[in-house]
Parts: structure tokens; C-alpha cells; sequence
């Protein structure tokens, strides 16, 4: 391909021009081609429609299929200009394909804005790429708290309210999803099982594009009236919706691409990649619950996919999957999502049961406590979380004799969770805890998931649940388990990774400010909230009962702070990463898995030698040397 | 080697001990606080039977989480004081423990235990008489008597409740009254998109799905005033669909439904005919 | 440039977007809500003339979109926003102007007038209770004040019609007009109960759905 032998590899291309370097497959080439595509689809949309959905076209002032075909051709476009097409299409012509390390040939920052086949490169441009989305969805959480201040006076339009409901809940459950796995799973899952690289990595490299070019999807709902449907996007409502609810169906689509083929890409990688000695009972516990979580992905997304195209459907060519009068069911949609969306919450939580395991026996000097029940905890919640969807529709009217059934399964999901507990209590059980940063965020975790799990109980009980379903205390319940379990996960899997990831230390004094100042802020934020839930308060109203004003105006005061909390920790980063460099030692934490015994900065090829190993990671208080057994070249040079 | 002054096996009866001690006198504590202090004021309120019944089953709840809770909490804490490291000098690594086949054995047994007795109370419950949940078209958890219960059909739309009554002349009616002390069906359905009918004070929820008839029984006690709220996010007024209700004497129900039949009178000459699902035009696009 | 300085110069363009994009945001959509409109007080009390239109001015966001509009007493001074500020704990008589044809209502309840002094509006110099239910083409309803107004449509085959706003009395219309007697200060929302938004589902998308179009506030002061 021409493109590709006028940035020739090699070190030319580091002294070529900055102008010369941007020509060629990369994220300018990209968004340029990526517009045209808008454009090119926005058209034959408006050109194939017939005459009945040209009038509606002309009197709702909008045509769903050329925005749909826009969204569509624009991603596509988007893609073929960061380079994703030239494999295929070097294959097609039967032509030599470049292997995929030639494909990285950039160096310096430019790698990160182009298609990357290194897994350290996509992991670091998914820490940002999601950290961008997640601030994002952040700024709209702290809209949503500030309309909250008053039941009476409205600071933002009610339409713009929902769609910033939407889209917090959106950026969090979407983009987040990859959160763990998108930085992390990449960056760690190879090197922990002793492989150079992904079994995949252009699709490695695609399933971060297609979470930045679903990202911008969604933002680009505000400039077609937003969508009023909370990220559930339940139908018949969302069928009412202007266009923006296209957006916000092009969005999870491409998320849901993205997590398939994330998942896919991983379960292969472990299945065949892993290093001699690496068998299963060796695998780091991280690893494990990224073989679970994938699993989940690669089942779950699936239905998101094939339910959103219904949607789309229903909205485009005058199906009626959703619309109960014209034969549709109004139950298909919530139940299909739950489907998609009860797997989609043990995503997110399976990994930050992974990270707080992996990190407990460094900062407790004692191996994982428990392993195998570990490793079944983890595989028990991943199966069993396809088995209670239901119980977000105990009120619906759906199945309600199959209710007794779901209560149960629900019930029992807490079995597998307290596995995880359990070797978790059994890892600090006289060890010689230290208290470094990583290791508070670890504890949290344990703290706010206790609750987060002990209200999942209430909403496993129908009774309880009547009261509970649709309310401030469903809310509160998700924000503990999720934000109090994996965020506080994710920033301890940052604070104790990103010396290795990056080569340079984050500021411990700032980051004991950071979580003390986010965990008394975030409890302060969601406790209040089971009260307001259990006080009759339902979700997503921009207007409550008045007596309900002084609790939401301590929430909000203290989300006030939590995001303050949060932009220390952006102070953080930045300073330490991009300004003060302070470089890390090789493995500040002691830890004994492989990762830290590796140079920083960790090599192109991660490992001179393919380690074999004789043993789990975990060898704390035991007569083992550290892995890898064989010692990579480069250490100490 | 952990150089704490005990051998190592004596230390940890020492701790195990301590833990089990401090949890139980923790739970010895706060349980009863919990379920005597909070109990009676666990929501939604003794408004009706169903509502007195999900007050019970929160406070079970409360009362099999709280000792959970501690013994989680107390643990670690202990953990946190017992087994921080106070020699970092020493670079020492702790007990090179992997498991213990017992704790494990007794963790798995009791936390089934008690995941299926919760289980099993919280179905038994339910199966009563719905809880005041909405079941469906088809209920199984029927109340005595649900024959000759008082039919009410809620009807949501984008964004109001209105009222139907169909022993009533098909009267709909925009306010609710309900008479104390009687069983009430409640016809949930809507006429456009997924909306929830929550009646909080009376313990009443189900959500009104357009073509679907989801039928919640509840029993009411005494007169009192209750809020009903969309609980379902319908569209852009969702957080404004509500209005109040009241359970009054029968008497003052059967003079207060008499009057609104007269007063709505017009509007019911025009009402398409009481049915328990609607499918009113446009179902598509509209022209 | 040194290293250094070439970063803190990065940092600072990117702070310095994020925080613009910020502002546009919360400036330009979040914030950005149709104005009001006050009652005229005139020694009958209070009075309020709204129009209702089968699309909107040819310079508005949404042209083809049908909408609710303030005015004055002879249709004139047309302003398009749907927050409505009216005395405290008055008699407010409001006139609406009808111009559209008829959808027909979802519920035909809403055929009865309610909530209004009397429980009557006086539709084309007439008192009346209701209409025909596939008669109305909007409403205008406070359900937190238990108000509901049916409007009556103008037929579909009227003689000069009006196309989009804005309007004149020349143009075929109906004129309902009513009593309310407002409550306390207070914040209330009204909307319309006709599925009238042609081209969404069900006829309420769009317009229904949206603050500025056929829905607003209600502000007692």
C-alpha cells in the first residue's frame, strides 16, 4: 500500500518533518475521513427513503435512517483512516502482509494516536481515552447533583436534565466497562502468563478506536435534542425520541463490538498464549478474573447488539419489535437488555475483585489466601450472573411466577461474592500490612462493596424490593458496588501499576490526600441516598418532594467534593507524569509478581527470554525465588 | 519470622479469639439497636397490610445483615490494629498461609445457610399476597377473598395517573380515594410508554407497560393520605407525575365516588369502554 | 522551547479547552431554555394569550415542529416561550388561540374541561364542558393544579388556514378561553395531552417532549 511505504519504518521517520509524520493511517487521517463518511451516509439516507418516511422525515424535522447511515459510514471511514483496513485489504490482494510489529512504526507521542499493535501503547491510550470519558461522564454527575439542589427551581433545562442523566450513566456503564480490562487486562494480562503480545493485537488496537469513536457518538446526541431515556434506553420511549436517541443506539453498539471483541482477544490470549509452567492453578488472580469478565463480554454483548438493531429498526424502516399496538411486545426490550444488562454490572465489578486479590498478598506480604476458592468465586458469580436478570422487572408484570426463581438465583449470587471476601479476610489475617496507597484504595474497596452487596440483598427480596425498585436506594446500591467497589479498585490498580506502566512515581503525599478526601466524600455522597430511595424518592426525576430538600442538598454538597477529590487526583497525574518525572524504581513495591521483576521502562518485546515458571505469584513467607525462573536479559544493564 | 512474642499458633487462637469475641459483643449490641430503634420506622410504613408486611421483611433483613455487616467490619478492623506491619525495617514477609480447608467448608455452609433461608422467607412472603407488587395479568399470589376485591384500574400516561372504576360506570376520574379497610385490585396499565404506578404509603408498586394488564393487590388499613409517583422513567415531565391520594371511611368513599360520577359525567359519555388494555391511536408515527 | 516549558504550554492549551468546552456546554445547551412571558394586569385581573400553531416560525430550530406561543390580545407580538409567570393566589383569565387541525386525543377523559373556575371555557363565544374527543388538536393542562382545557381543532378542509406561525385572527382559528385561580408561589409545569407531534411514534416525541414547544412552566409569583 502506498500509505504505508511513504512512512517507512525505521529511524528516517523520527527526523522526517512533523508535518511529513501526519500524513498517513493515524487519528487525524481518521477524523478527516470519518466526517466525509458522516456526510456520505447522511446523504444516501436522505436519497433511499420512500414517500411515507420522507413526510415524516419532512414534519418531525428529522431522518433517522440518514443519521444512522451517517453514524455508520462515519465510524467506518474513521477506521479505514487510522489503518484498519490495510491488512484485510493487503490479504484480499493476495499481497505479503506486513507483520503486525511492523505496523507500530511510529515512536514517540505519535503511537499514541494511531493504530498500535503494542499492547503497553493500547492500554496506556485506553487509561486516558477512558479516563477522558469517565471526566466527562463525571461534569455531567455534578450537572445532575446541582439541578438536584432545589425541587423548585430549575438551573438547567428539564430536557437537557435527562439527557444528562442519560449520559452519565451512558459514559459510565459503557465507556467504563472497558475501564479495568482496556488499561490493565492489556497491559498486565501478556506479561502475567509470559507472552510478548495479545493473540490479536490490531484487534486489540480496534476495540480502543471503536470505544473513542463511540464516545464521540455520544456526545454528538446534543446536537440532535439528547435522548430521554436514561442509559436503559427502554423501549416504547425511546422510539418517541428525536434523533438522539440514534446516537445513543449508535453508541452502545459500537461499545458492545468493542467488548466482544475485548473479550474474545483476552480468552484466546490466556487459553493459547501462556508461557511453559504457566498452567491453571498458577494463573495470577488477575488473570482469572479477566478469563471470567471476558466471558461475560463475549456472551453478553451480543444480545445488546442484536436488541439496539431492533430498536434501530423500529425507528428507521417502520418494524414494530417494541410497539405493543402494531403487534410488538412492550416487554421484549427491558427484558433483552437485562439480559445484556445484568452481565454488563459483573463486568464491572469481576475486575475489581481481581485487582484488590492481586494486590492484597504485596501489601500483606502473604500469599492469596484461598486460591481456589478464589478462582471458583470468581467463575461462580461470572455463571450465575446470567441467571437473575429478572429481578430488575420483579414489578414489571413479566414472568412474575418465575419470580420465586430469581429471588433465589439472585440470593445466591451472594454465595460466590462471599468467596471473594473470604480470601480476601483470610489475606490479611497475620500478615504485615502496609498501608500505602494502593493498598487504601484496596480496603476501601472492601468497605463500600460490604455495602453495596448488603443492599443487593433488600433488592433480591420481592417485598423489600416493591418499595425499593426504581428508587434513590436501586441508586445508592449500584453506586456502592460500583463506584465504591471498582473505581476505588481502578485508582488502586493505578497508583500501584503506573510506576511500572509509565517509569515514574505518583506522589504518595497527594495520593493519601486523594483517598481519604474521595472515600469520606463518597460515602457522604451515596449513604444519604438509602434513605432518600427508602424515603419514597424515585430515579431520574428532576423535581422531588420538599421535605426530601435537605438530604439532597448534603448530597450534592458532598459529590461537590468527591469531584474536587477527583481533580486532585487529575493534579496528581499530571504533575508527577507529565511535569516532575521522578523515575521509579524497579519494583518500589517488593511485589514478587513478574511484571515488577521486568526493567522499567518495560521493553517493546516485554521479555528478551519467554519466562517459564515454577510456581503462582504469590510466593510470600516461602523459600522461592521470585519468578521468572529464567532471568530476562537487560536487567541491571 | 513474625517476632511478636508469641509462637505462631498460639497467637492466632489469641486473635481468632479476640475477632470472635469483639463480634459477638458488637452484634450483642447493635442487632437489637437495629431492629427495635430502626425497625418500626423501616419504610414504607404500616399504611396497609402489604406495607406492614415489607416492614417486616426489611427488618428481618436488617437484622440477618447486621451481624453480617460486623463480623466483615470487625475483622478487618482487628486485622488493620493486629497485623500491620511494625518493623518495615525487617523487609519481613508474614505467614505463608494458603488456606485452611475448615474455615473455608464452614464459610461455604453458612453463607448458603443463610442465603437460602432469606431466599425462602422473602418467597414465602411474597407468594402471600404479592407484597403489593404488580404480578402480571395472571396473579398467583391471590389474597382471600380476591374475587369481590375493589377493581381499580390505574391508567399512566405520558404524564398522569388517572383513575378508572369499573364498578362505578366505567367513571374515570383524575383523584383517588380509596375506602379503609378493604381489598383493593389495582389494573395497572398504560396507553403509551413503560410508567410505574407507586403508591409508597401503601406499599404499591407496578409498573404500567402499554398493553398489559399488571394487576397488584393490597389491603388498606386505617384512613390516611398517600403519594403516588411514577416510578419508571416515561420522558421529559417523569420526575412531575404524581399526585396525592387518600384512604377514607367506606361511607365517604361511596359519597365521594357518587360525586365524582357526576361531576365527570361529559367525560364519560366519551370514553371508549372499560377494558383492561387500551390501544388507543397513533401506534405508529403520527400523520 | 525546553522540554519543560514545551509541556507546561501543552498542558495549559489542553486545561484551557476542556475548560471552554466546558463553558459552551453548560452555556449554550444545558442552560439554554426558552425565556418567559408575564400576565398583562389590566383592571379585569390578570390575562394571558397564548396561540397554538401547526408549525413553528420559519427561523426557529425546529420549523416544522408544532408549538405553543405567547401573545397579545389581538394574536399580535408573538413570542415564542412557554414559561408563563401569573399572580399569586388570583383569578388569571387566559385565551388561547387555536390554529391547528385535529389529531384527535389518546385518552378521550381529557374532552372534559377541569379544574377551571366553573369547570367550563367559553369555545367560540360558547360555554362549554367538553368537545368531541377526535375534535381536540391541543391541550393545555397543570395536572399539579388538576387544570385540563381541551382545544378544539379547526377543520382540516378550512378556508384560510394557517400555515405556521406566526398567525393572524384572520386566519381560521377557534378562541377558548377560561378562569384559572391560582395557588401559592410555586413552580408548576403544564403540557399538552394531544399526541400532535406528526412524525414521532405514538405522536409524542419531539415537540411533546420538548420544554419550548408543547410544554413549559407555570411561574406563581
Amino acid at each position: 500500500m502506498s500509505a504505508a511505504a511513504a512512512t517507512s519504518p525505521g529511524p528516517m521517520s523520527a527526523r522526517a518533518p512533523l508535518w511529513r509524520r501526519l500524513i498517513g493511517f493515524n487519528l487525524l487521517t481518521g477524523i478527516a475521513l470519518g466526517v466525509g463518511g458522516w456526510f456520505l451516509g447522511h446523504w444516501i439516507g436522505s436519497e433511499i427513503h420512500g414517500e411515507s418516511l420522507a413526510y415524516f422525515a419532512e414534519t418531525a424535522g428529522e431522518n433517522d435512517i440518514a443519521i444512522m447511515l451517517g453514524y455508520l459510514l462515519g465510524v467506518i471511514g474513521f477506521l479505514i483512516g487510522l489503518g484498519f483496513a490495510v491488512y484485510p485489504v493487503q490479504r484480499l490482494l493476495g499481497r505479503q502482509p506486513t507483520l503486525a510489529e511492523r505496523e507500530s512504526h511510529e515512536h514517540g507521542l505519535l503511537r499514541y494516536f494511531s493504530l498500535s499493535t503494542d499492547h503497553k501503547v493500547v492500554a496506556k491510550q485506553y487509561m486516558v481515552g477512558v479516563g477522558f470519558f469517565f471526566f466527562i461522564g463525571g461534569l455531567n454527575a455534578m450537572a445532575i447533583r446541582t439541578e438536584l439542589l432545589q425541587p423548585n427551581t430549575h438551573v438547567f433545562g428539564a430536557n437537557q436534565y435527562l439527557t444528562l442523566v442519560g449520559m452519565h450513566g451512558s459514559m459510565m456503564m459503557g465507556i467504563f466497562t472497558s475501564g479495568v480490562l482496556g488499561p490493565f487486562a492489556n497491559w498486565l494480562v501478556p506479561i502475567m502468563i509470559g507472552s510478548r503480545r495479545m493473540a490479536f493485537p490490531r484487534i486489540e488496537s480496534l476495540t480502543f478506536w471503536l470505544l473513542m469513536a463511540a464516545g464521540v457518538v455520544l456526545i454528538t446526541t446534543i446536537f440532535f435534542g439528547g435522548f430521554q431515556t436514561g442509559w436503559t434506553g427502554y423501549q416504547p420511549l425511546g422510539d418517541q425520541g428525536t434523533a438522539g436517541y440514534d446516537a445513543y443506539i449508535g453508541f452502545f453498539a459500537l461499545v458492545g463490538i468493542s467488548m466482544t471483541l475485548l473479550g474474545f482477544n483476552l480468552i484466546v490470549t490466556i487459553v493459547t498464549m501462556r508461557a511453559p509452567g504457566m498452567i491453571w492453578s498458577r494463573l495470577p488472580i488477575f488473570v482469572w478474573s479477566v478469563l471470567a469478565t471476558a466471558g461475560l463480554m463475549v456472551l453478553a454483548a451480543p444480545t445488546l447488539i442484536a436488541t439496539l438493531l431492533m430498536a434501530a429498526m423500529d425507528r428507521t424502516v417502520q418494524t414494530a419489535f417494541f410497539i405493543p399496538g402494531q403487534g410488538g411486545s412492550p416487554y421484549l426490550f427491558q427484558n433483552l437488555f437485562w439480559v445484556f444488562g445484568h452481565p454488563e454490572v459483573y463486568v464491572l465489578a469481576l475486575p475489581g475483585f481481581g485487582i484488590v486479590l492481586e494486590l492484597l498478598p504485596v501489601f500483606t506480604r502473604k500469599p492469596l489466601w484461598g486460591y481456589r476458592l478464589a478462582v471458583a468465586g470468581m467463575l461462580g458469580v461470572g455463571i450465575l450472573s446470567f441467571f437473575v436478570w429478572q429481578h430488575h422487572l420483579f414489578v414489571s408484570g413479566l414472568n412474575a411466577d418465575l419470580r420465586p426463581f430469581f429471588s433465589l438465583s439472585t440470593e445466591l449470587i451472594s454465595i460466590p461474592t462471599g468467596f471473594i471476601y473470604l480470601c480476601a479476610l483470610g489475606t490479611l489475617w497475620r500478615g504485615r500490612i502496609r498501608f500505602t496507597v494502593p493498598m487504601l484504595f484496596c480496603l476501601a474497596w472492601a468497605f463500600n462493596f460490604l455495602w453495596g452487596g448488603v443492599s443487593g440483598i433488600f433488592l433480591s427480596d420481592v417485598p423489600s424490593d416493591v418499595t425499593t425498585h426504581g428508587s434513590f436506594f436501586v441508586m445508592a446500591h449500584f453506586h456502592y458496588t460500583i463506584m465504591g467497589g471498582l473505581i476505588f479498585a481502578f485508582f488502586a490498580a493505578i497508583y500501584y501499576w503506573v510506576p511500572k506502566m509509565y517509569g515514574y512515581k505518583l506522589s504518595e503525599r497527594l495520593g493519601k490526600w486523594h483517598f481519604w478526601i474521595m472515600f469520606l466524600a463518597f460515602n457522604s455522597t451515596f449513604a444519604p441516598l438509602f434513605a432518600l430511595g427508602f424515603l419514597g424518592m424515585p430515579r431520574r426525576v428532576v423535581t422531588y418532594a420538599t421535605n426530601l430538600q435537605g438530604l439532597n442538598d448534603w448530597v450534592s454538597a458532598s459529590a461537590y467534593v468527591l469531584g474536587l477529590s477527583l481533580l486532585l487526583f487529575l493534579a496528581n497525574a499530571v504533575w508527577s507524569l507529565v511535569f516532575k518525572r521522578e523515575p521509579a524504581a524497579r519494583n518500589p513495591w517488593q511485589s514478587k509478581s513478574i511484571e515488577w521483576q521486568l526493567p522499567t521502562p518495560v521493553p517493546l518485546h516485554d521479555f528478551e527470554q519467554l519466562p517459564v515458571f515454577d510456581g503462582d505469584p504469590y510466593p510470600y513467607g516461602e523459600e522461592r525465588a521470585p519468578l521468572p525462573a529464567v532471568a530476562p536479559a537487560g536487567e541491571g544493564a | 519470622m513474625s517476632g511478636y512474642g508469641r509462637t505462631q499458633d498460639a497467637s492466632s487462637r489469641h486473635d481468632a479469639r479476640n475477632v470472635t469475641l469483639l463480634w459477638l459483643l458488637a452484634s450483642a449490641i447493635m442487632t437489637p439497636i437495629v431492629v427495635f430503634v430502626f425497625g418500626p420506622h423501616l419504610p414504607p410504613g404500616h399504611g396497609s397490610n402489604e406495607a406492614a408486611g415489607q416492614v417486616m421483611d426489611n427488618t428481618v433483613l436488617l437484622a440477618t445483615a447486621t451481624p453480617i455487616a460486623l463480623g466483615v467490619l470487625v475483622f478487618i478492623a482487628y486485622s488493620l490494629w493486629a497485623f500491620r506491619e511494625r518493623e518495615p525495617h525487617l523487609q519481613a514477609d508474614g505467614a505463608a498461609l494458603r488456606g485452611n480447608s475448615s474455615v473455608q467448608f464452614w464459610w461455604i455452609v453458612a453463607t448458603t445457610t443463610v442465603a437460602l433461608s432469606l431466599s425462602g422467607y422473602g418467597i414465602t412472603r411474597l407468594l402471600e399476597t404479592g407484597a403489593g407488587g404488580g404480578q402480571g395479568p395472571e396473579p398467583i399470589a391471590l389474597p382471600p377473598h380476591a374475587s369481590s376485591a375493589l377493581q381499580v384500574q390505574v391508567i399512566a400516561q405520558q404524564w398522569q395517573f388517572t383513575y378508572r372504576w369499573p364498578s362505578f360506570g366505567g367513571v374515570e376520574t383524575r383523584e383517588i380515594e380509596l375506602p379503609a379497610h378493604t381489598l383493593i385490585e389495582f389494573n395497572v396499565t398504560s396507553l403509551d410508554v413503560i410508567h410505574s404506578f407507586w403508591a409508597y404509603q401503601l406499599g404499591v408498586k407496578a409498573d404500567a407497560n402499554p398493553g398489559i394488564n399488571n394487576i397488584a393487590y393490597v389491603t388498606t388499613r386505617g384512613p390516611l393520605a398517600f403519594e403516588v409517583r411514577c416510578a419508571e422513567l416515561c420522558g421529559v415531565w417523569h420526575g412531575y407525575m404524581y399526585n396525592g391520594g387518600q384512604v377514607v371511611p367506606r361511607a365517604a368513599f361511596a359519597s365521594w365516588i357518587a360525586r365524582e360520577r357526576l361531576r365527570y359525567a361529559p367525560a364519560t359519555r366519551n370514553l371508549t369502554p372499560y377494558s383492561k388494555t387500551y390501544f388507543p391511536e397513533p401506534q405508529r408515527r403520527a400523520g | 522551547m525546553s522540554g519543560y516549558a514545551k509541556r507546561a504550554v501543552g498542558t495549559a492549551i489542553v486545561t484551557a479547552a476542556v475548560v471552554a468546552a466546558v463553558v459552551l456546554y453548560v452555556a449554550l445547551y444545558l442552560t439554554n431554555v426558552p425565556g418567559s412571558v408575564a400576565a398583562t394586569s389590566t383592571r379585569a385581573g390578570a390575562q394571558l394569550y397564548l396561540a397554538t400553531v401547526p408549525e413553528a416560525e420559519r427561523s426557529d430550530p425546529h420549523p416544522t415542529w408544532v408549538s405553543f406561543y405567547a401573545v397579545n390580545a389581538t394574536a399580535g407580538d408573538w413570542r415564542h416561550v412557554t414559561t408563563y409567570e401569573v399572580p399569586a393566589n388570583s383569578l388569571v383569565r387566559m385565551t388561547i388561540y387555536q390554529f391547528d387541525s385535529p389529531s384527535g386525543l389518546r385518552n378521550p377523559f381529557i374532552s372534559q374541561v377541569a379544574g377551571t373556575v366553573g369547570g367550563v371555557m367559553t369555545l367560540d363565544g360558547k360555554v362549554t364542558r367538553a368537545i368531541p374527543p377526535e375534535a381536540a388538536s391541543h391541550a393545555f393542562a397543570i395536572p399539579q393544579l388538576g387544570i385540563s382545557v381541551p382545544l378544539e381543532g379547526v377543520e382540516e378542509e378550512a378556508k384560510n388556514a394557517c400555515e405556521h406561525a406566526p398567525c393572524s385572527l384572520a386566519n381560521a382559528h377557534r378562541t377558548i378561553s377560561f378562569v384559572i385561580h391560582t395557588p401559592g408561589k410555586g413552580l408548576y409545569r403544564w403540557q399538552c395531552f394531544v399526541p400532535c407531534a406528526a412524525g414521532f411514534i405514538q405522536g409524542f416525541g419531539g415537540p411533546m417532549q420538548t420544554v419550548g414547544y408543547m410544554g413549559g412552566f407555570l411561574k406563581v409569583v
